[in-house]
């Protein structure tokens, strides 16, 4: 309880503002946070799996290759990470309409784990051709958003987001940022704007359900 | 035609998990031993798999009739593993060498021990690559390799490129005699391609040497002083003569007496797919995604006796469905060629522990009082379509899945299927008998713990007056309210205090370092089993002091030396010996040896264990040799020849020459030292160290704690442990984010606890147990009328008797201090007459709260000039002067039979002296309050049916229709329902004779379609008549009685909610499906009907139909509260958990847990706005987000004080009574929203 309260019959006096602001704030960095660091967790660990597809065996100082090819890999997908799980629950908060399904943790590990499966099958197993590739993976993304969201507007930001996402992949490989071994949709692979789709639904879950949990962490 | 069939389905399904579950029930212990027997055959043909793992796999073959296998399978040779076809990778052919100085002699320094025997390395190696067969060269056969990889370059000094694999420790010195002369350290040289710290795969001086670090015998303390090292060839053809020739050759050189080394066998190792950190980390964060779901999902069991024993039924469940798929699978010949480990997490994932859950839910939500079995068949049948269809669907995608035909994929779905299929057999009998056991368990623990409590406590649940009851708050004792003020006090603590909290409260620093190690374990023992001893083992030997002594490399020096340094020319040329001489040389050593043997003469012995010693190597030492030069030995295979022993005796002189000048300046070793004790120091040490640092770390910690946590730390800490949200409805630091500035306005003025509240949003009336009501404007919170009870003579409520127990005891020593208590009074000399017959009542509270008008608002003259102003308490005061007395005589009539009004559950008992005798109805206690307009509707225990107005306080008509005491009261347009202890319900119609007074309203209407209060003008003349009674409405008494929409609902103790219409009092339906008596009812104008009962119970009803439309188990103990908002239901319980449900599913979404004794206040302001009660204060969250958005204290004195009702107004602002002070608090932001 605030002093304030205690000394006067009406409480709170000019605490509860700056509280308020600070406590929110607090929030909504931590929340933000969490997202970066899961965004990066991701990033390195489905980059691993990407890069790993082409070679099996590696020089000893592979780790340091892995860190240092890309470095600005991880700290972007972690930013867009903290954006899309912070404008998820916010979208949800506008539009008037909180995200009903299934609103438990063990559910979004859930929605985790498929999303890592997609992006194992699309580094690990050897389709016939890209085409029958980027079928499957879009139909297990569609199956993804689905199970786990099922709302219009969460489908609508994944689209959005993914085809933005794609463009500046684009524009990146134009640019020769970097490149795909085998383009087969302009400059990059085909497959990309469904693994952008499950990975905006699953980011959106997680924050989601971050935004339902209240950090007391307080200074 | 489709609905029927699919209903029919529906029911032929349910039916049969029905009696699925009965059996289960029935034959818990048959059941479990026949899945385990069947999980066990299931899981038989998995022993014939290889285990998992990386590991090595190996194949023998003889050498005699071998040739090289072909790529076609031949499926005569059946123990011939499959992946035996083809050529190898490379056939390796090691040259296993001993060379020991001998005899030993004192004059030798250590250095000697193994200088000359690896000089010698190089005229072996001469001599095999010199080696020809009838024109085949060993550089025809050996394997070319190119380039090293270009992360190497430091290894290019060392290791062959561009020309035959062969490697050797000659490697060391670029296999050139005159560098290893000139070499002054050779150990130096040797340990510094080692790397520093943990390394997981082969090192270089195992590659080089052939033989594990320690076997080598190059060091300086040495005991058995004898070398060993081995010579690798790398063939890329197997040509048996060319070998047998070498072989044969370097037998002749260098013969090995008792030698008896087999060499007939070949060993194939087959290589696995690699895994190393690169790979593992993605399966690692899979598993971790895995474990976190399986933490996730099985923490939601709930209300079961072991939620461990159900969440580990459940794993096995999962588990052993897997075991059971694969086993399956090889059983009929599918043998699984993809990485188990790599998709295990997701089959898991696949299968999910989902319909366990689902079970669990169901079977838990079935009434308690039903049996056993029953409630598993029921709970079972109830889930039975949910589950099939899920299954069906989860099929139909894994069969979509097998079209794609991605050989991969197919392999994946073929194994969820079984898996699918399996886990549905288990889930079946495994689980639900498990889950019958388990729900055995907690009957039989309820049982015996509710038995003696029923025993202890008469009167647990007394009847009539259920919801009125809802306070039996264990009233704080004074001592218990001293003890939690100062925690919550305390809560606003200093920053550093609360980081310091927050990280002991989750453990973080614990936590991370342990799964750090664990992890750091994890791969360790994964990637390289065999190398954690080896590494351990070099790590040791090479503790050797010398090692780090500040030599200059040597590689800087050799160019510098060799001309000054004689030994070194001269033994540079003998590297062209004639081979006859080593022969002769080892002979006749071999020959002296006997005699000088009793020294310590080294002693060069063959035995079985160097037949293949590259087995005591890390299984990583081919791959990592072939991946310099980017060959994959993953999924390949590599043959290993015999080995060709060698042994090589050197005499004392050979190794005197062989010296290098800094040899000898060598420190004598520190003798006694042997490498065994540097073995154990080294442990020691090591263990010392961590020792050490581990009681540092402790102290650190332990200082920091003194220094950061006051002393009373651990009982602060207590509450803050395991913190859910929302755990505490009064934020435990103190604030939460306002909705914005809030400030409860007070209402004092009753003396006693309030009994009663009703409100029509711009009246507020309020009834305390002496039988005041007073009337109080809902906006400004000034105090309009007050319509006191003269006739207190029958003040028999319950709420009373609590009271005077507390009276009893404080009693005694507060009648010396009546007199004070008396002047000290200020409401009291200016109330006058009137206030005397209320004046032994108020006299006796006052001392118990001496503040209570210290800061009081200025109430004191609006009482004056209502008292004045109000006509009716002229007439009334005639009849209360004999007061007193007449208390007491009630108390002494109470007190031998207290429990005799409220039997638990009896018949219809009347009060038994009910008054028939004087003018008044002042003798009895109103039990039932309810206000529209300006009209108050009260109740009373004697029966009667009073209409006051509540702007001047006069008694408008009154109606003595009935005898029974009126429990509850509903007033609806212009009726009033009542219902009665004897459970008859009455139906009145309250008319006005002047009709114009029913044409002004007063306010806006409130929320919907309220209907706007008329407002009943003074002059009119009210009558009130009684238009129907329903005798039995039911057989029991009525608890709750609520009207909306036209419907007035009834809730008894007879199990029953009835329905009735308003207009014709008419009763449409008889709800039946509570097993316990009624507690709580919710109508609303849209017809949503939910009741919750005293078995925990809610039930959700079609007004329309008379169906139940959900049916949940929520509580454990009574339902004392239910609201419904458009998309979800809350209700609160005795087992103070305020619970929120989705509204169309029935599922909890989730929980609140309340202080003990203010679970029944709650109340919905808007449609995503809930209030709940607790101790002093009222808190405000957000539905849909379960956030606690702000807590509002109701005031200093309040703060033992817990809200024992809620009632929200329709202008949004929430009334709370709490002790005998009312509180309005206003929500000006939901004002905003609403408008």
């Amino acid at each position: 309880m605030s002093d304030s309260s205690l000394s006067g019959g009406a409480p709170m006096h000019r605490g509860p503002y700056i509280s308020m602001i600070t406590n929110r704030t607090m929030n909504l960095l931590i929340r933000a946070a969490m997202l970066f660091m899961v965004g990066v967790f991701l990033a390195l660990v489905l980059n691993l799996l990407q890069v790993q597809r082409n070679v099996t065996l590696f020089p000893p100082d592979v780790i340091s290759s892995i860190f240092s090819s890309a470095w600005w890999l991880p700290p972007c997908c972690g930013t867009a990470a903290a954006l899309i799980g912070l404008l998820y629950p916010c979208m949800d908060r506008r539009l008037g309409e909180p995200h009903k399904l299934k609103r438990e943790w063990s559910n979004v590990m859930r929605c985790v784990a498929v999303f890592v499966g997609i992006n194992h099958a699309s580094a690990k197993v050897d389709f016939v051709n890209n085409v029958q590739l980027s079928l499957t993976l879009a139909a297990l993304s569609v199956g993804l958003w689905w199970t786990f969201d099922r709302s219009r507007s969460g489908f609508g930001l994944g689209v959005i987001i993914a085809i933005l996402a794609t463009l500046a992949t684009q524009l990146l490989v134009y640019n020769g940022v970097f490149q795909y071994t085998s383009p087969d949709f302009l400059y990059i692979r085909s497959w990309l704007p469904c693994i952008f789709f499950a990975g905006v639904i699953t980011v959106g879950n997680i924050g989601r359900q971050l935004a339902l949990v209240n950090f007391y962490f307080q200074f | 035609m489709n609905e029927i069939q699919e209903e029919r389905l529906r029911q032929n399904i349910s039916a049969a998990f029905y009696r699925h579950g009965l059996l289960c029930a029935s034959y818990p212990v048959p059941i479990i031993l026949f899945t385990s027997a069947s999980i066990l055959t299931c899981c038989y043909p998995l022993l014939k798999l290889p285990l998992p793992g990386t590991g090595p796999v190996e194949f023998t073959t003889g050498v005699r009739d071998y040739s090289t296998p072909s790529h076609e399978s031949q499926g005569d040779l059946s123990e011939r593993p499959d992946w035996y076809r083809g050529p190898p990778v490379a056939y390796i052919q090691q040259v296993l060498v001993k060379a020991a100085v001998s005899p030993w002699d004192n004059s030798l320094v250590p250095v000697d021990v193994f200088r000359s025997p690896l000089g010698r390395v190089f005229s072996v190696l001469e001599e095999i690559r010199n080696h020809v067969y009838t024109d085949r060269s060993l550089e025809a056969l050996c394997l070319q390799v190119t380039d090293l990889l270009p992360g190497l370059r430091r290894m290019q000094a060392v290791l062959p490129e561009h020309g035959c694999l062969l490697v050797s420790p000659g490697n060391y010195w670029q296999n050139r005699r005159d560098l290893f002369d000139a070499d002054p350290d050779l150990l130096k040289t040797v340990h510094q391609h080692e790397p520093k710290g943990l390394h997981t795969s082969a090192t270089l001086k195992d590659l080089l040497f052939g033989v594990p670090g320690k076997q080598t015998g190059v060091n300086l303390y040495s005991k058995k002083r004898v070398v060993t090292y081995t010579i690798t060839i790398a063939l890329s053809s197997y040509d048996a003569r060319f070998v047998a020739s070498l072989r044969a050759r370097l037998k002749q050189l260098h013969p090995s007496a008792n030698c008896t080394l087999r060499e007939d066998h070949m060993v194939h190792v087959h290589f696995k797919e690699e895994i190393g950190i690169a790979e593992l980390i993605p399966l690692v964060t899979t598993y971790i995604i895995l474990f976190a779901y399986i933490y996730f999902s099985t923490r939601k069991i709930d209300m079961v006796k072991s939620k461990w024993g159900l969440a580990l039924a459940a794993v096995v469940t999962v588990l052993s469905s897997l075991l059971m798929s694969v086993g399956l699978c090889t059983l009929f010949g599918l043998t699984p060629t993809l990485n188990g480990g790599e998709i295990f997490p997701y089959l898991v994932v696949v299968i999910g522990l989902e319909n366990v859950l689902v079970l669990t839910k169901s079977v838990v939500s079935t009434p308690v009082d039903l049996e056993v079995k029953l409630r598993i068949a029921q709970g079972l049948s109830n889930e039975s379509w949910s589950i099939m269809k899920n299954m069906a669907t989860e099929l139909c995608i894994i069969l979509i899945g097998y079209f794609t035909f991605v050989p991969a994929i197919q392999e994946f779905c073929l194994f969820a299927v079984v898996g699918l299929v399996s886990d549905f057999f288990l889930q079946m009998f495994f689980f639900t008998t498990v889950l019958s056991i388990d729900i055995r368990r907690m009957e039989l623990a309820d049982l015996n713990r509710r038995l003696p409590a029923e025993a202890g406590m008469p009167p647990p649940k007394p009847g009539p007056l259920r919801p009125r009851e809802t306070p039996p708050p264990p009233r704080p004792s004074p001592h218990t309210i001293t003890l939690q003020a100062p925690a919550f006090r305390n809560l606003r603590l200093p920053k550093r205090l609360r980081v310091v909290y927050f990280l002991a409260r989750t453990r973080l620093a614990q936590r991370i370092i342990m799964v750090g190690t664990v992890i750091w374990i994890g791969i360790l023992v994964y990637t390289d089993p065999a190398g954690l001893r080896t590494f351990l083992a070099a790590q040791v030997s090479e503790q050797s002091p010398l090692g780090e002594a500040g030599l200059p490399p040597h590689l800087g020096v050799a160019p510098v030396f060799p001309g000054g340094d004689p030994t070194s020319t001269l033994s540079g040329l003998p590297a062209p010996e004639p081979t006859p001489l080593p022969e002769n040389q080892s002979q006749g050593h071999r020959a002296a040896h006997p005699e000088v043997a009793p020294v310590s003469s080294p002693q060069i012995t063959w035995g079985p264990e160097d037949e293949e010693l590259w087995r005591r190597l890390s299984f990583r030492h081919w791959p990592s040799l072939f991946s310099y030069y980017n060959i994959t030995l993953a999924k390949r295979y590599i043959s290993i020849l015999p080995v060709i022993p060698v042994t090589l005796h050197l005499s004392p002189q050979e190794a005197i020459d062989t010296r290098h000048p800094q040899d000898t300046h060598h420190a004598p070793p520190p003798s006694i030292k042997t490498s065994d004790l540097q073995t154990d120091l080294t442990l020691y040490k090591v263990a010392a160290l961590g020792l050490f640092a581990g009681v540092v770390l402790v102290l650190l910690l332990f200082c920091l704690y003194r220094v950061l946590c006051p002393r009373n730390y651990g009982q602060n800490g207590v509450p803050h442990g395991r913190r859910r949200r929302g755990d505490l409805p009064c934020d435990e630091y103190g604030y939460s984010p306002p909705i914005s500035e809030i400030s409860p306005l007070l209402l004092r003025g009753h003396s006693m606890d309030i009994e009663c509240l009703a409100s029509d949003g711009m009246l507020l009336a309020s009834c305390c147990l002496v039988g005041h009501i007073r009337v109080w404007d809902a906006q400004t919170g000034d105090c309009l009328t007050v319509i006191p009870n003269n006739g207190l003579r029958r003040s028999s409520s319950s709420g009373c008797w609590e009271h005077r127990d507390g009276w009893d005891h404080i009693s005694a020593c507060e009648a010396e201090s009546l007199l004070g208590a008396d002047f000290r009074e200020p409401g009291g000399g200016a109330v006058g007459g009137q206030d005397v017959d209320i004046f032994p009542i108020r006299r006796r509270t006052t001392p118990a709260r001496p503040a209570l008008f210290g800061d009081q608002p200025d109430l004191t003259p609006l009482i004056d000039t209502n008292f004045g102003l109000s006509p009716p308490s002229q007439a009334l005061s005639s009849s209360g002067f004999d007061f007193g007395g007449l208390v007491e005589k009630a108390y002494q009539e109470h007190e031998p039979s207290p429990t005799l009004a409220f039997p638990p559950s009896p018949p219809p008992v009347l009060p038994p002296e009910l008054p028939p005798q004087n003018n008044g109805d002042w003798d009895s206690s109103v039990w039932a309050m309810e206000l529209r307009g300006n009209l108050i509707a009260t109740g009373r225990s004697s029966g009667k049916l009073e209409l006051w107005d509540a702007v001047e306080g006069s008694l408008r008509c009154s109606n003595e229709d009935g005898v029974s005491g009126i429990t509850a009261l509903a007033f609806l347009n212009n009726r009033i329902v009542a219902a009665r202890l004897n459970g008859s319900l009455d139906f009145f119609t309250v008319e006005i004779t002047k009709p114009l007074g029913l044409l002004q309203y007063r306010g806006p209407p409130g929320r919907g379609s309220l209907p706007p209060s008329p407002c009943y003008s003074s002059e009119d003349v009210i009558s009130c008549q009684l238009t129907r009674s329903v005798q039995c409405a039911h057989q029991k008494p009525i608890t709750v009685l609520k009207a909306a929409a036209g419907r007035v609902v009834t809730g008894s103790q007879d199990h029953t909610v009835r329905v009735y219409r308003l207009e014709d009092s008419c009763c449409l339906f008889t709800l039946q499906g509570h097993s316990g008596g009624i507690t709580a009812i919710y109508i609303d104008q849209t017809m949503v009907l939910a009741s919750g009962g005293q078995d925990g119970t809610i039930c959700v009803w079609d007004v329309l139909t008379g169906s139940r439309v959900s049916h949940v188990y929520g509580h454990r103990g009574d339902v004392t509260s239910l609201v419904c908002t458009t998309s979800c239901i809350i209700s609160s319980g005795l087992d103070d958990l305020i619970c929120i449900w989705d509204r169309s599913t029935g599922i909890k979404l989730y929980s609140i847990q309340q202080e003990v004794g203010c679970g029944a206040s709650l109340g919905v302001i808007s449609e995503s706005l809930l209030v709940t009660g607790g101790q002093g204060c009222v808190s405000f969250w957000d539905l849909n987000y379960g956030d606690l958005l702000q807590t509002v204290y109701l005031g200093q004195s309040s703060e033992g004080q817990s809200v024992r009702q809620l009632l929200v107004l329709d202008n949004a602002a929430i009334v709370c009574d709490f002790g005998s002070e009312l509180s309005l608090v206003y929500v000006p932001s939901v004002l905003e929203k609403l408008d």
